[in-house]
Protein backbone atom coordinates (compact mmCIF):
# COMPACT_ATOMS: atom_id res chain seq x y z
CA UNK A 1 0.00 0.00 0.00
CA UNK A 2 1.35 3.16 -1.35
CA UNK A 3 0.62 6.87 0.08
CA UNK A 4 0.91 8.94 -3.11
CA UNK A 5 1.62 12.62 -2.84
CA UNK A 6 -1.03 13.85 -5.25
CA UNK A 7 -3.84 12.47 -7.57
CA UNK A 8 -1.41 12.52 -10.84
CA UNK A 9 1.26 10.20 -9.26
CA UNK A 10 -1.47 7.99 -7.86
CA UNK A 11 -3.47 7.84 -11.35
CA UNK A 12 -0.05 6.67 -13.13
CA UNK A 13 -1.51 3.25 -13.57
CA UNK A 14 -4.61 4.51 -15.52
CA UNK A 15 -4.40 3.90 -19.52
CA UNK A 16 -6.45 4.62 -22.00
CA UNK A 17 -8.72 1.50 -23.18
CA UNK A 18 -9.07 0.18 -19.47
CA UNK A 19 -11.92 -0.52 -17.31
CA UNK A 20 -12.08 1.29 -14.33
CA UNK A 21 -14.71 1.27 -11.84
CA UNK A 22 -15.68 4.69 -9.86
CA UNK A 23 -17.35 4.78 -6.31
CA UNK A 24 -20.65 7.51 -5.83
CA UNK A 25 -24.41 7.32 -6.27
CA UNK A 26 -24.36 10.53 -7.98
CA UNK A 27 -21.20 12.86 -6.77
CA UNK A 28 -21.69 11.43 -3.43
CA UNK A 29 -18.96 8.95 -2.50
CA UNK A 30 -17.48 9.86 -5.33
CA UNK A 31 -13.68 10.15 -5.59
CA UNK A 32 -13.66 13.88 -7.17
CA UNK A 33 -10.06 14.50 -6.34
CA UNK A 34 -9.12 11.58 -8.36
CA UNK A 35 -11.89 12.18 -11.37
CA UNK A 36 -10.97 15.90 -11.56
CA UNK A 37 -7.14 14.47 -12.40
CA UNK A 38 -8.54 12.16 -14.96
CA UNK A 39 -10.05 15.19 -16.91
CA UNK A 40 -6.53 16.92 -16.74
CA UNK A 41 -4.99 13.41 -18.18
CA UNK A 42 -4.86 12.64 -21.57
CA UNK A 43 -6.97 9.32 -21.85
CA UNK A 44 -9.65 7.78 -24.05
CA UNK A 45 -11.72 4.74 -24.57
CA UNK A 46 -12.36 4.20 -21.25
CA UNK A 47 -15.00 1.77 -20.29
CA UNK A 48 -16.17 3.26 -16.84
CA UNK A 49 -18.47 0.97 -13.96
CA UNK A 50 -20.19 3.35 -11.40
CA UNK A 51 -23.93 4.01 -10.87
CA UNK A 52 -24.67 7.02 -12.94
CA UNK A 53 -22.02 8.67 -15.33
CA UNK A 54 -22.05 11.77 -12.64
CA UNK A 55 -24.32 14.71 -13.28
CA UNK A 56 -24.09 17.01 -16.09
CA UNK A 57 -20.98 18.92 -16.26
CA UNK A 58 -19.93 17.34 -12.92
CA UNK A 59 -17.77 14.32 -11.45
CA UNK A 60 -17.28 12.07 -14.35
CA UNK A 61 -19.90 13.88 -16.25
CA UNK A 62 -16.80 16.17 -17.48
CA UNK A 63 -15.49 12.96 -18.98
CA UNK A 64 -18.52 12.29 -20.84
CA UNK A 65 -18.17 15.37 -22.68
CA UNK A 66 -14.26 15.49 -23.08
CA UNK A 67 -15.39 11.86 -24.74
CA UNK A 68 -12.90 10.02 -22.93
CA UNK A 69 -15.69 7.26 -21.97
CA UNK A 70 -15.84 4.63 -24.79
CA UNK A 71 -18.63 3.10 -22.68
CA UNK A 72 -20.57 3.43 -19.08
CA UNK A 73 -21.99 0.55 -17.48
CA UNK A 74 -24.59 1.72 -14.63
CA UNK A 75 -27.82 1.85 -13.77
CA UNK A 76 -29.47 5.46 -14.13
CA UNK A 77 -28.45 7.32 -16.78
CA UNK A 78 -31.38 9.55 -16.51
CA UNK A 79 -29.99 12.17 -14.08
CA UNK A 80 -27.37 13.11 -16.84
CA UNK A 81 -29.27 14.15 -20.02
CA UNK A 82 -25.33 14.78 -21.28
CA UNK A 83 -24.98 11.07 -21.14
CA UNK A 84 -28.32 10.58 -23.11
CA UNK A 85 -27.78 12.99 -25.54
CA UNK A 86 -24.44 11.02 -26.29
CA UNK A 87 -25.84 8.06 -26.37
CA UNK A 88 -28.40 9.32 -29.11
CA UNK A 89 -25.55 10.84 -30.97
CA UNK A 90 -23.93 7.28 -30.99
CA UNK A 91 -20.72 8.75 -29.20
CA UNK A 92 -20.96 6.45 -26.06
CA UNK A 93 -22.16 2.79 -25.47
CA UNK A 94 -24.24 2.23 -22.76
CA UNK A 95 -24.97 -0.83 -20.68
CA UNK A 96 -27.71 -0.74 -17.83
CA UNK A 97 -27.99 -3.06 -15.10
CA UNK A 98 -30.61 -3.65 -12.26
CA UNK A 99 -28.80 -1.19 -9.48
CA UNK A 100 -28.87 -4.30 -7.12
CA UNK A 101 -27.39 -6.45 -10.11
CA UNK A 102 -24.43 -4.01 -10.55
CA UNK A 103 -23.80 -4.19 -7.34
CA UNK A 104 -24.17 -8.26 -7.32
CA UNK A 105 -21.80 -8.40 -10.06
CA UNK A 106 -19.04 -6.59 -8.29
CA UNK A 107 -19.44 -8.61 -5.41
CA UNK A 108 -19.39 -11.73 -7.37
CA UNK A 109 -16.40 -10.32 -9.40
CA UNK A 110 -14.10 -9.49 -6.11
CA UNK A 111 -15.13 -12.81 -4.57
CA UNK A 112 -13.90 -14.83 -6.82
CA UNK A 113 -17.05 -16.03 -8.92
CA UNK A 114 -18.17 -16.43 -12.29
CA UNK A 115 -21.69 -14.80 -11.73
CA UNK A 116 -24.48 -15.88 -10.40
CA UNK A 117 -28.43 -15.93 -11.11
CA UNK A 118 -30.93 -13.48 -10.39
CA UNK A 119 -34.51 -13.10 -10.28
CA UNK A 120 -34.26 -9.12 -11.09
CA UNK A 121 -35.25 -8.56 -14.49
CA UNK A 122 -36.15 -11.76 -15.58
CA UNK A 123 -39.17 -11.18 -18.72
CA UNK A 124 -37.86 -7.42 -19.36
CA UNK A 125 -35.82 -6.29 -22.00
CA UNK A 126 -32.75 -6.01 -19.94
CA UNK A 127 -32.96 -9.92 -19.85
CA UNK A 128 -32.58 -10.11 -23.36
CA UNK A 129 -29.65 -12.99 -24.39
CA UNK A 130 -29.13 -13.51 -20.93
CA UNK A 131 -29.55 -17.06 -19.67
CA UNK A 132 -32.45 -18.38 -17.78
CA UNK A 133 -32.86 -20.98 -15.23
CA UNK A 134 -35.34 -22.30 -13.24
CA UNK A 135 -33.99 -23.33 -9.41
CA UNK A 136 -37.15 -24.45 -7.49
CA UNK A 137 -40.16 -23.34 -9.67
CA UNK A 138 -38.77 -19.58 -9.70
CA UNK A 139 -37.20 -18.19 -12.88
CA UNK A 140 -33.80 -16.54 -12.78
CA UNK A 141 -31.05 -15.30 -15.17
CA UNK A 142 -27.37 -15.34 -14.95
CA UNK A 143 -25.82 -12.53 -14.63
CA UNK A 144 -21.91 -12.35 -15.58
CA UNK A 145 -19.36 -11.04 -12.67
CA UNK A 146 -17.51 -7.68 -13.00
CA UNK A 147 -14.27 -6.71 -12.77
CA UNK A 148 -11.97 -3.59 -13.41
CA UNK A 149 -8.92 -2.96 -13.97
CA UNK A 150 -8.44 -0.11 -12.05
CA UNK A 151 -11.08 0.39 -9.39
CA UNK A 152 -11.02 4.36 -8.11
CA UNK A 153 -13.04 4.53 -4.24
CA UNK A 154 -14.12 7.45 -1.95
CA UNK A 155 -13.36 6.58 2.00
CA UNK A 156 -13.49 8.62 4.96
CA UNK A 157 -10.65 7.44 7.11
CA UNK A 158 -7.75 4.78 6.89
CA UNK A 159 -5.04 4.31 8.53
CA UNK A 160 -1.40 3.75 7.47
CA UNK A 161 -1.63 0.00 6.52
CA UNK A 162 -4.79 1.23 3.72
CA UNK A 163 -7.68 -0.14 6.49
CA UNK A 164 -10.92 2.14 5.65
CA UNK A 165 -13.50 3.24 7.42
CA UNK A 166 -16.57 5.02 5.07
CA UNK A 167 -18.98 8.00 6.16
CA UNK A 168 -23.04 7.59 6.34
CA UNK A 169 -24.29 7.45 2.45
CA UNK A 170 -20.95 7.99 0.87
CA UNK A 171 -19.73 3.68 1.33
CA UNK A 172 -22.79 2.95 -1.51
CA UNK A 173 -20.34 0.99 -4.18
CA UNK A 174 -16.90 2.17 -2.74
CA UNK A 175 -16.50 -0.91 -0.83
CA UNK A 176 -17.49 -3.95 -3.58
CA UNK A 177 -15.19 -2.27 -6.36
CA UNK A 178 -12.54 -2.20 -3.31
CA UNK A 179 -12.62 -6.09 -3.84
CA UNK A 180 -13.43 -6.22 -7.63
CA UNK A 181 -10.22 -4.35 -9.52
CA UNK A 182 -6.37 -4.84 -9.91
CA UNK A 183 -5.22 -2.16 -8.57
CA UNK A 184 -7.37 0.00 -5.87
CA UNK A 185 -6.43 3.40 -5.01
CA UNK A 186 -8.76 5.05 -2.37
CA UNK A 187 -8.98 8.85 -1.91
CA UNK A 188 -9.74 9.85 2.19
CA UNK A 189 -10.54 12.57 3.89
CA UNK A 190 -8.04 11.53 6.78
CA UNK A 191 -5.40 9.09 7.69
CA UNK A 192 -4.48 8.10 11.10
CA UNK A 193 -2.21 5.68 12.25
CA UNK A 194 -2.58 2.03 12.15
CA UNK A 195 -4.13 0.65 15.48
CA UNK A 196 -6.19 4.30 16.04
CA UNK A 197 -9.40 2.48 13.71
CA UNK A 198 -11.02 0.01 15.96
CA UNK A 199 -10.74 -3.53 14.39
CA UNK A 200 -14.34 -3.61 14.18
CA UNK A 201 -14.87 -0.16 12.72
CA UNK A 202 -13.05 -1.34 9.50
CA UNK A 203 -15.51 -1.79 6.68
CA UNK A 204 -12.37 -2.51 4.21
CA UNK A 205 -9.48 -4.72 5.23
CA UNK A 206 -6.49 -3.05 3.87
CA UNK A 207 -5.41 -6.30 1.82
CA UNK A 208 -8.32 -4.79 -0.87
CA UNK A 209 -6.27 -1.41 -1.01
CA UNK A 210 -3.37 -0.40 -3.24
CA UNK A 211 -2.73 3.09 -3.09
CA UNK A 212 -4.31 6.44 -0.99
CA UNK A 213 -4.26 10.09 -1.83
CA UNK A 214 -5.55 12.96 0.70
CA UNK A 215 -8.48 13.98 -0.62
CA UNK A 216 -8.68 17.53 -1.99
CA UNK A 217 -12.09 17.65 -3.34
CA UNK A 218 -14.87 17.98 -1.19
CA UNK A 219 -18.88 17.87 -1.60
CA UNK A 220 -20.97 20.53 0.21
CA UNK A 221 -24.36 21.75 0.07
CA UNK A 222 -23.16 24.10 -2.20
CA UNK A 223 -21.42 21.77 -4.59
CA UNK A 224 -17.88 19.93 -4.92
CA UNK A 225 -15.06 22.48 -3.59
CA UNK A 226 -11.19 22.42 -3.19
CA UNK A 227 -10.24 20.69 0.44
CA UNK A 228 -8.73 24.41 1.89
CA UNK A 229 -12.24 26.59 0.88
CA UNK A 230 -13.78 24.42 3.38
CA UNK B 1 -55.42 21.88 -7.43
CA UNK B 2 -52.07 22.67 -8.05
CA UNK B 3 -49.03 19.95 -8.14
CA UNK B 4 -47.87 20.14 -5.26
CA UNK B 5 -51.44 19.70 -3.62
CA UNK B 6 -52.29 16.93 -6.29
CA UNK B 7 -48.44 15.04 -5.47
CA UNK B 8 -49.59 15.71 -1.44
CA UNK B 9 -52.90 14.41 -1.76
CA UNK B 10 -51.91 11.55 -2.90
CA UNK B 11 -49.10 10.65 -0.66
CA UNK B 12 -51.29 11.77 2.36
CA UNK B 13 -53.46 8.57 1.32
CA UNK B 14 -50.15 5.98 0.48
CA UNK B 15 -49.64 6.74 3.86
CA UNK B 16 -52.53 5.44 5.09
CA UNK B 17 -51.09 1.97 3.79
CA UNK B 18 -48.52 2.00 6.64
CA UNK B 19 -49.03 1.47 9.75
CA UNK B 20 -47.34 -0.87 12.66
CA UNK B 21 -44.19 -2.10 12.41
CA UNK B 22 -42.56 -2.44 8.99
CA UNK B 23 -39.46 -1.32 6.59
CA UNK B 24 -40.66 0.79 3.89
CA UNK B 25 -38.70 1.68 0.75
CA UNK B 26 -39.76 5.06 -1.07
CA UNK B 27 -38.73 5.79 -4.21
CA UNK B 28 -38.18 9.32 -6.44
CA UNK B 29 -40.89 12.14 -6.73
CA UNK B 30 -44.24 11.45 -4.87
CA UNK B 31 -43.24 8.64 -2.80
CA UNK B 32 -40.10 10.40 -0.96
CA UNK B 33 -43.40 12.64 0.00
CA UNK B 34 -44.92 10.20 2.16
CA UNK B 35 -42.55 9.82 4.46
CA UNK B 36 -44.13 13.06 5.93
CA UNK B 37 -47.40 11.94 6.71
CA UNK B 38 -45.98 8.89 8.75
CA UNK B 39 -46.36 9.52 12.89
CA UNK B 40 -46.06 5.67 13.64
CA UNK B 41 -42.30 5.31 15.07
CA UNK B 42 -42.73 1.44 14.04
CA UNK B 43 -42.37 2.49 10.49
CA UNK B 44 -38.74 2.12 9.35
CA UNK B 45 -37.82 3.63 5.85
CA UNK B 46 -34.91 2.23 4.05
CA UNK B 47 -32.86 3.75 1.46
CA UNK B 48 -31.21 1.70 -1.12
CA UNK B 49 -28.47 4.05 -1.53
CA UNK B 50 -27.19 2.65 2.23
CA UNK B 51 -29.53 3.36 5.35
CA UNK B 52 -32.06 2.30 7.02
CA UNK B 53 -33.34 4.34 9.43
CA UNK B 54 -34.23 7.34 7.14
CA UNK B 55 -35.69 10.43 9.09
CA UNK B 56 -36.09 14.07 8.12
CA UNK B 57 -33.48 16.42 8.22
CA UNK B 58 -32.55 17.79 11.92
CA UNK B 59 -30.46 21.11 11.73
CA UNK B 60 -27.67 21.08 9.36
CA UNK B 61 -27.58 19.67 5.84
CA UNK B 62 -24.92 16.76 5.77
CA UNK B 63 -24.38 16.16 1.36
CA UNK B 64 -22.98 13.11 2.28
CA UNK B 65 -26.26 11.42 3.87
CA UNK B 66 -28.78 11.65 1.10
CA UNK B 67 -31.80 9.33 0.08
CA UNK B 68 -32.45 7.70 -3.57
CA UNK B 69 -33.47 10.59 -4.82
CA UNK B 70 -29.92 12.21 -3.77
CA UNK B 71 -31.90 14.41 -1.52
CA UNK B 72 -30.56 15.63 1.67
CA UNK B 73 -32.01 13.60 4.64
CA UNK B 74 -31.32 12.77 8.32
CA UNK B 75 -30.71 9.49 9.93
CA UNK B 76 -33.46 7.91 12.38
CA UNK B 77 -32.98 6.49 16.13
CA UNK B 78 -31.03 3.06 15.44
CA UNK B 79 -30.25 4.06 11.78
CA UNK B 80 -27.65 1.52 10.17
CA UNK B 81 -25.34 2.18 7.83
CA UNK B 82 -24.63 -0.61 4.66
CA UNK B 83 -22.84 -0.83 1.37
CA UNK B 84 -25.09 -0.86 -2.30
CA UNK B 85 -24.99 -4.97 -2.07
CA UNK B 86 -25.66 -5.47 1.48
CA UNK B 87 -28.75 -3.09 0.34
CA UNK B 88 -30.05 -4.85 -2.52
CA UNK B 89 -29.72 -8.32 -0.46
CA UNK B 90 -32.02 -6.67 1.68
CA UNK B 91 -34.54 -5.43 -1.35
CA UNK B 92 -34.16 -8.99 -3.11
CA UNK B 93 -33.99 -11.64 -0.19
CA UNK B 94 -37.41 -10.23 0.89
CA UNK B 95 -36.63 -8.31 3.79
CA UNK B 96 -38.19 -5.24 2.68
CA UNK B 97 -42.34 -5.20 3.57
CA UNK B 98 -43.71 -2.55 1.31
CA UNK B 99 -42.07 -0.55 -1.72
CA UNK B 100 -43.66 3.10 -2.69
CA UNK B 101 -42.82 3.46 -6.35
CA UNK B 102 -43.53 6.44 -9.30
CA UNK B 103 -44.53 5.07 -12.93
CA UNK B 104 -44.28 6.11 -16.51
CA UNK B 105 -47.19 3.85 -17.14
CA UNK B 106 -49.24 0.79 -15.68
CA UNK B 107 -51.47 -1.69 -16.92
CA UNK B 108 -55.09 -3.16 -15.81
CA UNK B 109 -53.10 -6.72 -14.97
CA UNK B 110 -51.03 -4.37 -12.88
CA UNK B 111 -47.61 -4.00 -14.90
CA UNK B 112 -45.65 -1.34 -14.44
CA UNK B 113 -42.86 0.51 -16.83
CA UNK B 114 -40.82 3.06 -15.10
CA UNK B 115 -37.52 2.47 -16.34
CA UNK B 116 -37.45 3.90 -20.07
CA UNK B 117 -38.73 5.64 -22.89
CA UNK B 118 -37.38 4.41 -26.09
CA UNK B 119 -35.44 6.97 -28.21
CA UNK B 120 -35.55 9.18 -25.35
CA UNK B 121 -33.02 10.56 -22.77
CA UNK B 122 -34.86 7.94 -20.02
CA UNK B 123 -32.45 5.41 -19.25
CA UNK B 124 -32.06 4.66 -15.38
CA UNK B 125 -33.42 1.47 -13.94
CA UNK B 126 -31.91 2.17 -10.74
CA UNK B 127 -33.41 -0.40 -7.83
CA UNK B 128 -37.13 -0.20 -9.61
CA UNK B 129 -36.37 -3.81 -10.90
CA UNK B 130 -35.11 -5.38 -7.42
CA UNK B 131 -38.16 -3.83 -5.75
CA UNK B 132 -40.45 -5.57 -7.57
CA UNK B 133 -38.81 -9.01 -7.40
CA UNK B 134 -38.08 -8.34 -3.66
CA UNK B 135 -40.53 -6.35 -2.00
CA UNK B 136 -43.58 -8.39 0.01
CA UNK B 137 -45.93 -5.51 -1.37
CA UNK B 138 -46.25 -2.95 -4.00
CA UNK B 139 -48.03 0.25 -4.30
CA UNK B 140 -47.59 2.77 -7.05
CA UNK B 141 -48.43 6.38 -6.62
CA UNK B 142 -48.90 8.63 -9.41
CA UNK B 143 -50.70 11.07 -11.30
CA UNK B 144 -53.74 9.86 -13.18
CA UNK B 145 -53.00 11.30 -16.47
CA UNK B 146 -49.26 12.26 -17.83
CA UNK B 147 -49.16 16.00 -19.12
CA UNK B 148 -50.84 15.94 -22.02
CA UNK B 149 -53.74 14.75 -20.65
CA UNK B 150 -53.40 11.25 -21.35
CA UNK B 151 -54.17 8.35 -18.79
CA UNK B 152 -51.12 6.51 -17.47
CA UNK B 153 -53.21 3.57 -16.45
CA UNK B 154 -53.76 1.46 -19.94
CA UNK B 155 -54.64 -1.48 -21.63
CA UNK B 156 -51.30 -1.86 -21.89
CA UNK B 157 -47.89 -0.66 -21.66
CA UNK B 158 -46.38 1.03 -24.26
CA UNK B 159 -42.90 1.51 -22.92
CA UNK B 160 -40.67 -1.65 -21.96
CA UNK B 161 -42.03 -2.99 -18.87
CA UNK B 162 -40.15 -3.30 -14.95
CA UNK B 163 -40.99 -6.72 -14.17
CA UNK B 164 -43.68 -9.46 -14.56
CA UNK B 165 -45.03 -9.13 -11.25
CA UNK B 166 -48.01 -6.83 -10.66
CA UNK B 167 -47.89 -4.54 -8.03
CA UNK B 168 -50.60 -4.57 -5.62
CA UNK B 169 -52.19 -0.81 -5.21
CA UNK B 170 -52.42 1.87 -7.51
CA UNK B 171 -52.79 5.41 -6.00
CA UNK B 172 -53.75 8.53 -7.79
CA UNK B 173 -55.82 12.00 -7.39
CA UNK B 174 -58.50 10.42 -8.93
CA UNK B 175 -58.75 6.42 -7.26
CA UNK B 176 -57.35 3.51 -5.16
CA UNK B 177 -56.95 0.68 -7.29
CA UNK B 178 -56.21 -2.66 -6.03
CA UNK B 179 -54.67 -5.68 -8.70
CA UNK B 180 -56.60 -8.80 -7.52
CA UNK B 181 -55.42 -11.85 -9.84
CA UNK B 182 -54.00 -9.37 -12.08
CA UNK B 183 -57.24 -7.03 -12.57
CA UNK B 184 -57.87 -3.79 -11.12
CA UNK B 185 -60.22 -2.66 -8.79
CA UNK B 186 -61.35 0.19 -7.95
CA UNK B 187 -61.64 0.26 -4.54
CA UNK B 188 -61.79 3.78 -3.23
CA UNK B 189 -62.79 7.82 -5.17
CA UNK B 190 -61.03 10.04 -3.51
CA UNK B 191 -62.69 13.18 -2.51
CA UNK B 192 -64.70 15.06 -4.93
CA UNK B 193 -64.63 12.70 -7.44
CA UNK B 194 -66.70 10.64 -9.09
CA UNK B 195 -66.69 6.80 -11.15
CA UNK B 196 -67.91 8.65 -14.18
CA UNK B 197 -64.64 10.75 -14.31
CA UNK B 198 -62.39 7.82 -13.26
CA UNK B 199 -63.78 6.03 -16.05
CA UNK B 200 -63.78 8.94 -18.66
CA UNK B 201 -59.67 9.22 -17.54
CA UNK B 202 -58.52 5.48 -17.62
CA UNK B 203 -57.78 4.07 -20.38
CA UNK B 204 -57.70 0.46 -18.54
CA UNK B 205 -60.61 -1.81 -18.15
CA UNK B 206 -61.06 -2.46 -14.54
CA UNK B 207 -63.83 -3.63 -12.18
CA UNK B 208 -65.89 -1.39 -9.97
CA UNK B 209 -65.74 -2.54 -6.55
CA UNK B 210 -66.31 0.94 -4.41
CA UNK B 211 -67.01 0.09 -0.21
CA UNK B 212 -70.34 1.15 0.25
CA UNK B 213 -69.78 3.87 3.09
Amino acid sequence: MKVYENAKSALESVKSNQTIMVGGFGLVGAPLTLIDELTRKEIDGLTVISNNLGEKGKGLGILVNQKKIKKGIGSYFTSNRDVGDAYQKGEIELQLLPQGTLAESMRAGGAGLGGYYTKTGVGTDLAKGKEEKVIDGITYIFEPALRANVALIRAWKADTLGNLVFYKTARNFNPMMATAADIVIAEVDEIVEAGELSPEEIVTPHLFVDGMIKAQKILTKDGVIDHEQK
Amino acid sequence: MSKNEVQELIAKRAAQELKGRCVVNLGIGIPTLVAKFIEDENVSFHTENGLLGVSDVEGVIDPNLVNAGKLPVGEAVGASFFNSADSFGMIRGGHVDIAILGVLQADQTGLIANWAVPGKNIMGVGGAMDLLVGAKKVIVTTTHTSKDGKSKILKECTYPITSTRSVDMIITELAVFEVVEKQLRCIELMPGVTIEEVREKTEADFIEDLLVV
